[in-house]
């Protein structure tokens, strides 16, 4: 749990994390072209990833692609939330997206 | 190697042996502590049913493609549920089992599981269904292997916005 939490700890591995969230199973370099970092950089935080088994990567065809793997993550959902809990989290999770969404169209508007 | 991207893949390291972890995924006594409380039944022949039965009544249907104990495990996927769900072209899920050798200070040898779901056709409504399901199935399966211990899972405290769910809560 350790590589989890450590590799969680850096906001361009968790900008890479969103990427792939958002779309899973990419290549490297649509990872580059989506990502402000060179190459290098986001190897690196992969490789950080996929130690923490976060990232896990599939050969297909002529291509490394690249997918969020969010088991370790259930299994620190399942360590601290009791089942419960969920359904009030869960609601809770809604309200918060609901009104701040709100307030953003809000914003909009007003401008 | 698929040949088509896959749709998701996930991985789970876990200190067991592939032996053990192959009974858990064949054995209806083992799939029913993490699995929703489903019993997974077949003849483990290529080309046969797999069944998994909730309370004795049918809740998936699926046929068996690959039956390799104890590496490699596939079969079709269709859901039960509503019509639209019911008439969709199976998809497939594959197990591989890997073992990773011993671990220092680990108590167990360490095995790889790594669970493939694809083929989904073009807008599939499955697809979207099935992705809250699997990391929830797995994080169980590692849970009861490593602890002997399952967490406490129906699928109805995985299905967490259902007023049910609420009033029991409340």
């Amino acid at each position: 749990m350790n590589a989890v939490f450590k590799a969680l700890a850096d906001e361009s591995r968790r900008k890479l994390l969103d990427e792939l969230h958002r779309d899973n199973g990419q290549t490297l370099t649509r990872l580059c072209g989506l990502l402000d970092m060179t190459r290098q950089a986001v190897t690196k935080h992969l490789a950080v990833l996929e130690a923490a088994n976060l990232v896990t990567t599939v050969r297909c065809g002529r291509e490394k692609l690249h997918y969020l793997n969010p088991v370790p993550l259930q299994e620190i959902y399942d360590r601290w939330i009791g089942k419960y809990e969920r359904p009030r989290l869960s609601a809770l999770g809604d309200l918060k997206k609901d009104l701040e969404s709100e307030n953003l169209t809000k914003t909009k508007t007003n401008h | 190697m698929p040949m088509q991207k896959p749709s998701f893949v996930y991985v789970s390291y876990i200190h067991t042996t592939p032996e053990k972890l192959w009974a858990a995924l064949t054995q209806p006594e083992f799939t029913r502590k993490y699995w929703f409380d489903c019993g997974i039944e077949s003849d483990w022949k290529v080309g046969s049913p797999v069944r998994f039965r909730r309370d004795g009544e049918l809740a998936m249907d699926q046929v068996l493609l690959e039956c390799t104990p104890p590496r490699r495990l596939a079969y079709t996927w269709s859901m039960c549920g509503d019509a639209e769900a019911k008439s969709e072209r199976p998809s497939r899920v594959t197990f591989e089992l890997e073992p990773v050798g011993d671990q220092a200070g680990a108590s167990a040898p360490v095995v790889k599981l790594t669970v493939t779901h694809d083929d989904f056709p073009a807008g599939s409504v499955v697809f979207p269904r099935i992705s809250q399901g699997w990391p929830v199935v797995l994080s169980n399966l590692k849970t009861l292997l490593e602890s002997g211990q399952p967490m406490v899972t129906t699928w109805e405290s995985c299905a967490a916005t259902t007023k049910d769910e609420a009033v029991v809560a409340a």
